[in-house]
C-alpha cells in the first residue's frame, strides 16, 4: 500500500471529513462497522509462528490458521462467543483496573483529543473514550443491571463477529502510550484496555504478525530480531570493530561471561540496525571509559518484551529469561539499555512476575559508590540512572564540542515518562554531552509526551499510512523546534523510536536525524590513550 | 436526540409523583416507602459496587506517572505527580478528588493548515465540573438540618456563608444558582462539544435532567410555592424517617412529593450507574498507587510461578555448535554431549 504524498496527507489530516477537524460523522458509531482494506490493517500472524507459540508450556495461542482480516469469515472456533465472554469475565476478576475502568467512565470527553491515533485519522473510534466503549458496551450488555434491562438505551449491545473485527482494528491503532490516563479524572489508561482486547483476540487466534513473529524469535534465539548466538555475537564484535577504527580504542565486551559484576541487556535493535547501532557503540565506549566488569548474554539478548503486546502468560514467559540469566552467570546486578516498553515491563511488572531476584544485590555502581535505591528489590538499573550517576560524580570526561555537528532535542518516551517517571536523568545527561538542545513545546513532552506513533508492535509497513498519521502529532513538535532553533537531531531513549522516528523524520522532517542519548555520550567521550579520527558525525562518521 | 429522551422519563416521573402522591393514602407510599427502598439500594447497591471492585486483585503495579520519578539524590523528585510515599499519594489523590487536578491539565487540540497542531489550556470542563459537584455537596450538606436536632453551629455557619448576598426573602442560596449553573453548561457542552456529543450515551443526559430537577423542585418549593409547604411538617417527617418512626401529615403539598420522589430515583440509580465514579475516583490503580515498583517488590495474588522461560539448557542444546565455534562460553561442551549421546 503506497503512502500518500507528504502534501496529499498533510491536507488530508487538516481537511479530511473527519471528528477532529470539525465534521460529525451522522450515523451513530455503533451503525458504523470496522472494513478491512490493503493499507489500514497489520498483517494477520503466519500460522506457523501462532502453532509454535501455542506449543510452548504455559503458553495459548489456538487456532492456528491462514486467513485474512479482508475475508468475511475468519474462520473463528464455533464457540467464540463463549469464549470471549468467559474471557471478559475472567479477566475482569483478575484485574481490577479493568472493572473499574468499565464502569467509572462518565464521557467527559477529556481524552478525546489526547490520543494521537485520532489526531492523524480523525476517527471516532480512536477517542480513547470510544475506544474503551467498543469493549464497555459489550461489558454493559453482559455484566451490568442496567444493561441486561435497558439494552441499547443504556448503552450495550451484543457481542457479534462485527464487534469482533472491530476491536481487532482499533486494539491496533493504539499503542498503549498512557497518554490518555493523565487527563482522565479517574485514571482511566487505554492501555489496559486494548492490553485486555488484545489478550482476548489471541484466545480465537485473532493477533498480528508482526508482533507474533518476534515474540517467537525472542522465546527461541533470545531476541526479537531472531539473531542465533553466533550472530549476535558478530553484531556486537562488528560494532566494537567500528568503535576500534574510529577512536582507535580496543573494546574489552565479553557474551555469556560467569562471575562478571553486570549483564548488560539492551533492545536487539540496537545491535542490528541503524540508527540504533550508534547508541550500541556508545554503551561499548562509555563502558570501556569507566572499565565496567560487564557481560552480554546471548540467552537473554532482548531487552524489548514483545509478550506485553500480547497477553500476560508470554510476557512473563520472555521476561523470565532476564533473572534467569543473570541467576545463572552469577553477576550481582543488571544494567538495561535504552527502551521505552521494555522499561515499563521491568519497572510494573517484571518483579512482581519473575521475583523476587533475591540471588542479586542491591545495585551499588562499583565506580561511584552510588546504591541505587529505587531500583533495591528489581536490582535493575536503567542506563540513563547509570550514567547520569557517573557524570555527577565526575567519572567520565566529556567534551561537548565533539557534538558541535549536533543540535538536539529530546523526545520523552511513553512508557519511561508515563509508567516510570524517567525524565530529568536523560536531560541531565544532555546537558553535559552536547553544547545545544531545546525542549519541544511544553504541550509534547514529558508525561504530555507523544507516542512515536507506531509504539506497541506497530512500526510494521503495511500501515505506513497509519503510522505517519498517528506520528503527526509529534513530528509537527519536532518540526516546530526545526523551524524556530535550526534543530538537526531528535534524541531519545527507546530503541523503537529510533527506527520509527526515522520513518517519521523521513517523511515530515526530512533531515533531521534520531539517535539514542547514549549515542550522543559515546561522541562525547574522551578516552584514555584514544587515536581519534576527525569525527565530524561523531560514531556516524564514515572512515 | 438521546437527552430528548432524558426529559421525557423525567417528566414522566415528575407526572407519577404529583398524581400518585395526591391520590388517598399514597402519601405514605411516595413519602416513606420509596424513600427507604431509594435509601436500602442506594446503600446496599453502593457497598455491593466497592466490595465487587475490592474482590478483583490489583496484579501490577501500575500508576500513571505524570512526573519525575524518585532516582538519583540530585534528580528532584516531583512528589505530587509521582509519589513514593504514603502521605505523597494521599496528597495526590486529595488533589484529583477534591480540586480535579487531572482536569486542569486538560488542553484543546486543533489542527491547522501546514499542518500544524496546536493545543491550547481548556479549563472550562474543570471549572463547570467544580461548580456543580461543589454545589452539590454544599445543597446536600445543607439539608442535614432537616435531619439534625438542634441544629448545630456549623450548619448554620454554612448556611449563613451560602446566603451571603442576601438577596430577597427566603435570602438566595448561592448554591442554588451555582447548581443550576453548572448542570446547565455541563449539559451544554455535551451538546456542543462535537467530541462529547458524539460518545454521549442516554447514561449520560439522564442523570444531568434528573438532578436539574430535583434542584429545580427544591428552588421552587423555597422560593415560589411556599403556601404548599409547611416545614414543620416536612422536618417531622424527616425526622421520624431517620428515627425509623415516620409521621406523615396532610399538609403537604405535591411539589414535596415530587421532589422528595426524584431525589429517591437518583439515589436508587446511583449505584448501577457511571455515578460510581464517586467511588471509583478513589480506587483508580492509576492514581492510588506508588510509584516504587522498583524498589518494593509488588505481589500478584495470582501470579503462576509455574510460567518459567524457555530454558537457558534448551535453548544451549538447539545452538551449542554454533556457541562453541563463536567461542561463547557454555555449560556442557560438545565432547560431554557426544558422549552422552
Amino acid at each position: 500500500m503506497a503512502v500518500p504524498k507528504l502534501e496529499q496527507l498533510s491536507k488530508s489530516v487538516v481537511q479530511g471529513p473527519s471528528l477532529a477537524t470539525g465534521a460529525i460523522p451522522t450515523k451513530d458509531w455503533m451503525d458504523i462497522p470496522a472494513i478491512f482494506k490493503p493499507g489500514n490493517y497489520a498483517y494477520q500472524a503466519k500460522k506457523e509462528k501462532v502453532e509454535y507459540l501455542n506449543s510452548q508450556k504455559d503458553l495459548q495461542f489456538p487456532n492456528a490458521r491462514e486467513w485474512s482480516p479482508e475475508d468475511d469469515d475468519w474462520k473463528l472456533p464455533e464457540d467464540w462467543k463463549d469464549i470471549i465472554l468467559k474471557g471478559l469475565k475472567e479477566r475482569l476478576d483478575k484485574f481490577r483496573s479493568l472493572k473499574i475502568f468499565m464502569d467509572c467512565c462518565v464521557r467527559c470527553g477529556a481524552c478525546a483529543d489526547k490520543c494521537h491515533f485520532f489526531l492523524g485519522t480523525g476517527d471516532p473510534k480512536n477517542m480513547p473514550v470510544l475506544r474503551a466503549e467498543l469493549l464497555r458496551s459489550i461489558y454493559r450488555n453482559d455484566f451490568t443491571l442496567g444493561g441486561k434491562l435497558l439494552g441499547k438505551m443504556a448503552g450495550a449491545r451484543e457481542m457479534t463477529v462485527g464487534v469482533l473485527k472491530e476491536w481487532f482494528m482499533y486494539s491496533y491503532q493504539c499503542t498503549e502510550c498512557r497518554r490518555c490516563s493523565v487527563f482522565c479524572p479517574y485514571g482511566i489508561d487505554t492501555a489496559e484496555v486494548t492490553m485486555m482486547l488484545r489478550e482476548l483476540l489471541h484466545l480465537v487466534g485473532v493477533g498480528i504478525n508482526w508482533i507474533l513473529e518476534p515474540a517467537s524469535n525472542s522465546n527461541r534465539t533470545g531476541n526479537h530480531m531472531g539473531l542465533q548466538p553466533h550472530t549476535f555475537k558478530d553484531n556486537v564484535d562488528f560494532l566494537a570493530d567500528d568503535v576500534e577504527n574510529l577512536t582507535g580504542i580496543k573494546i574489552n565486551h565479553s557474551f555469556n561471561r560467569k562471575g562478571a559484576e553486570v549483564l548488560f541487556i539492551t533492545p536487539s535493535a540496537d545491535v542490528f540496525a541503524e540508527p540504533g547501532l550508534y547508541t550500541a557503540m556508545g554503551y561499548l565506549l562509555l563502558f570501556e571509559h569507566i572499565g565496567l566488569d560487564y557481560t552480554f548474554s546471548t540467552y537473554a539478548s532482548e531487552g524489548g518484551n514483545f509478550g506485553l503486546f500480547t497477553n500476560n502468560e508470554l510476557m512473563k514467559k520472555l521476561n523470565g529469561k532476564m533473572y534467569a540469566e543473570a541467576k545463572r552467570l552469577g553477576v550481582k546486578y543488571i544494567i538495561g539499555g535504552e527502551c521505552g516498553h521494555m522499561w515499563r515491563v521491568i519497572h510494573q511488572y517484571m518483579d512482581t512476575m519473575n521475583g523476587p531476584a533475591d540471588f542479586l544485590e542491591v545495585p551499588k555502581s562499583s565506580i561511584t559508590g552510588t546504591t541505587f535505591h529505587n531500583a533495591a528489590s528489581t536490582k535493575m538499573v536503567h542506563i540513563s540512572e547509570f550514567t547520569a550517576d557517573l557524570i555527577k560524580n565526575g567519572k567520565l570526561k566529556l567534551d561537548k564540542s565533539r557534538n558541535a555537528h549536533v543540535k538536539a532535542t529530546f523526545h520523552d518516551s511513553c512508557n519511561p515518562a508515563r509508567a516510570m517517571g524517567l525524565m530529568d536523568e536523560p536531560r541531565y545527561i544532555l546537558d553535559h554531552v552536547v553544547d545545544n538542545w531545546v525542549e519541544m513545546p511544553e504541550n509534547t513532552i514529558r508525561e504530555q509526551t507523544f507516542c512515536c506513533g507506531s509504539g506497541t508492535g506497530l512500526n510494521t509497513d503495511e500501515i505506513m499510512e497509519l503510522r505517519m498519521r498517528s506520528g503527526l502529532p509529534r513530528a509537527n513538535a519536532v518540526k516546530h523546534v526545526i523551524d524556530k532553533h535550526d534543530v538537526n537531531t531528535l534524541s531519545c531513549v527507546c530503541a523503537i523510536d529510533r527506527a520509527t522516528l526515522t520513518s517519521l523524520m523521513n517523511y515530515w522532517n526530512p533531515g533531521c536525524k534520531v539517535c539514542g542519548v547514549s549515542e550522543l555520550v559515546g561522541n562525547a567521550l574522551v578516552m584514555d590513550g584514544e587515536n581519534r579520527q576527525e569525527l565530524d558525525e561523531g560514531l556516524r562518521t564514515l572512515v | 436526540m438521546k437527552y430528548a429522551f432524558s426529559f421525557l422519563a423525567v417528566i414522566a416521573l415528575i407526572l407519577i409523583a404529583g398524581l400518585g402522591s395526591q391520590i388517598p393514602g399514597m402519601q405514605y407510599f411516595f413519602g416513606v416507602a420509596i424513600p427507604y427502598l431509594a435509601i436500602m439500594l442506594f446503600v446496599g447497591g453502593f457497598v455491593y459496587r466497592v466490595m465487587q471492585w475490592a474482590k478483583s486483585p490489583v496484579p501490577f503495579s501500575i500508576p500513571t506517572t505524570c512526573g519525575q520519578g524518585a532516582s538519583l539524590d540530585f534528580i528532584k523528585q516531583d512528589k505530587l505527580d509521582c509519589p513514593t510515599k504514603t502521605s505523597e499519594v494521599v496528597a495526590r489523590m486529595f488533589l484529583e478528588i477534591f480540586l480535579f487536578r487531572s482536569l486542569f491539565r486538560n488542553t484543546k487540540s486543533e489542527i491547522h493548515n501546514g499542518p500544524k497542531v496546536t493545543y491550547e489550556s481548556s479549563k472550562w470542563l474543570w471549572l463547570f465540573g467544580l461548580l456543580f459537584h461543589y454545589s452539590f455537596l454544599l445543597i446536600v450538606i445543607r439539608h442535614m438540618r432537616l435531619f439534625i436536632d438542634p441544629i448545630p453551629f456549623w450548619l448554620s455557619a454554612i448556611e449563613s456563608v451560602d446566603s451571603m448576598l442576601q438577596i430577597g426573602a427566603p435570602t438566595l442560596y448561592l448554591s442554588s444558582v451555582t447548581l443550576l449553573g453548572g448542570i446547565a453548561l455541563l449539559f451544554g457542552r455535551r451538546l456542543v462539544n462535537r467530541h462529547v456529543r458524539y460518545i454521549s450515551l442516554n447514561n449520560d443526559y439522564f442523570p444531568l435532567v434528573l438532578i436539574f430537577a430535583i434542584a429545580l423542585t427544591g428552588i421552587l418549593m423555597r422560593y415560589f410555592l411556599r403556601n404548599n409547604i409547611d416545614i414543620i411538617t416536612i422536618k417531622t417527617l424527616a425526622m421520624g424517617l431517620v428515627t425509623f418512626s415516620p409521621v406523615i401529615s396532610a399538609k403537604i403539598g405535591a411539589i414535596f412529593y415530587i421532589h422528595l420522589f426524584l431525589v429517591s430515583i437518583l439515589l436508587a440509580y446511583f449505584p448501577f450507574s457511571k455515578l460510581m465514579h464517586m467511588g471509583g475516583v478513589f480506587m483508580s490503580p492509576t492514581r492510588n498507587m506508588a510509584n516504587d515498583s522498583r524498589a518494593k517488590r509488588h505481589i500478584n495474588p495470582w501470579n503462576d510461578p509455574e510460567i518459567k522461560p524457555h530454558s537457558y539448557a534448551g535453548y544451549e542444546d538447539e545452538f551449542r555448535e554454533f556457541m562453541v565455534d563463536a567461542g561463547i562460553p557454555v555449560e556442557k561442551e560438545l565432547s560431554a554431549v557426544q558422549d552422552e549421546a
